[in-house]
């Protein structure tokens, strides 16, 4: 599991879309995303063009949130699928590697069970991906980190005052 | 909890505005998305009750610029201020890199912030946080209101370690930049302690 700050370097998100685009295309779905439980999008594949990603992101860990709420009152641990129908298209969505939220956007064209097979090693690629991310982030906290650093070490108040100028 | 896309070079942190019913924390956002640039922020989404009292959250994606050449993303969410939401606001504090307290500072509403305020900190102490060690600011709201508390005495009340504060009537958007300025720095800083 990660950390409590998620840091994504391009080779992961290389790695988590590759997944991705072929879930997309063995569940014959529309499109695919990975969100942060915390709200942030990580990778997304197929159709996304016309999907406000952010959004998306946002209210899909609100649901997941509620439905842990609900879990909790219950006495389970999670409730870690969930499935919306709607006319035309639905969403399947599920909790991967504990901290990750797999979104499916799928039609006609495919069913929900074809969506929940093929799921199932996307899930296991995704959690593998993410225990090498942690472990590498464990082993190197360096790299690419090392040049955030060094720029974000310089960071002045001014910086911050231009981002709200204009 | 922020996250640092190195693939797009993007930073993207959250916060959220807390504080009592009706204090004005949609309002806040309201006013920040009016006034921002259509290509600088993503839809306002409102989950609130047929009487327009939040339900679950709103949520404001906005982009402020470039920073050290990484995009500079804040997300910004508001609780459901009524009492009785309390497991729909530990939920949105979750991963919170920032809070705003936004206190009403009508007299008749003295309590409703003291209450909030105790309710965060409790719900904070859950996940093993405390607002001595996040980025926290306080907004004094509806400061253009006849009834208002002198803010000598809202500090007593509510901020007795002195965080950053500020006055504030977001219906007209006095103070409500620089609330979330106030606090984008202090967050910016955490960041840059923390890498």
């Amino acid at each position: 599991m990660l950390g409590a700050d998620l840091t994504l370097y391009e080779e992961d998100e290389r790695r988590l879309a590759a997944v991705l685009r072929r879930l997309c295309e063995d569940a014959k779905s529309r499109a695919v995303f990975l969100i942060d439980k915390s709200g942030q999008l990580i990778a997304a594949a197929g159709e996304t063009a016309n999907v406000d990603t952010t959004s998306l992101a946002s209210l899909t860990a609100g649901n997941i949130a509620a439905s842990g709420g609900l879990a909790q009152l219950l006495g389970e641990k999670e409730f870690s699928v969930l499935f919306h129908e709607g006319e035309k298209d639905n969403l399947h969505i599920s909790v991967v590697a504990q901290r990750a939220i797999l979104v499916v956007l799928f039609d006609h064209r495919s069913s929900l069970g074809l969506v929940r097979l093929r799921l199932k090693r996307a899930a296991e690629d995704i959690g593998q991906a993410f225990a090498e991310m942690a472990l590498r982030t464990q082993q190197e906290a360096g790299r690419g980190r090392a040049a955030f650093r060094a720029q974000f070490a310089q960071l002045t108040d001014e910086d911050i005052e231009n981002l709200f100028k204009g | 909890m922020s996250f640092i896309n190195y693939a797009a070079r993007e930073i993207n942190c959250k916060l959220v505005y807390y504080g009592p019913g009706l204090c004005g924390k949609t309002t806040n956002l309201q006013h920040i998305y009016s006034k921002v640039e259509p290509n600088t922020k993503g839809k306002l989404i409102s989950l609130a009750t047929e009487t327009e009292r939040t339900l679950f959250f709103d949520f404001l994606p906005l982009e402020l610029g470039t920073i050290r050449g990484f995009k500079t993303r804040f997300h910004l969410y508001t609780v459901p201020g009524q009492v009785f939401y309390d497991a729909s606001r530990k939920l949105i504090l979750r991963g919170t890199d920032g809070v705003i307290l936004v206190a009403d500072s009508q007299i008749e509403r003295v309590e409703a912030n003291i209450e909030s305020l105790e309710n965060l900190e409790a719900n904070l102490t859950e996940q093993n946080l405390s607002l001595g060690r996040l980025p926290f600011v306080l907004q004094y709201n509806k400061r253009d209101l006849p009834n208002v508390v002198p803010v000598e005495e809202l500090q007593v009340l509510l901020n007795p370690n002195n965080a950053p504060w500020f006055e504030a009537c977001a219906k007209k958007g006095a103070g409500v930049f620089e609330t979330l300025k106030g606090v984008a720095k202090l967050v910016l800083n955490e960041l840059k302690k923390k890498t």
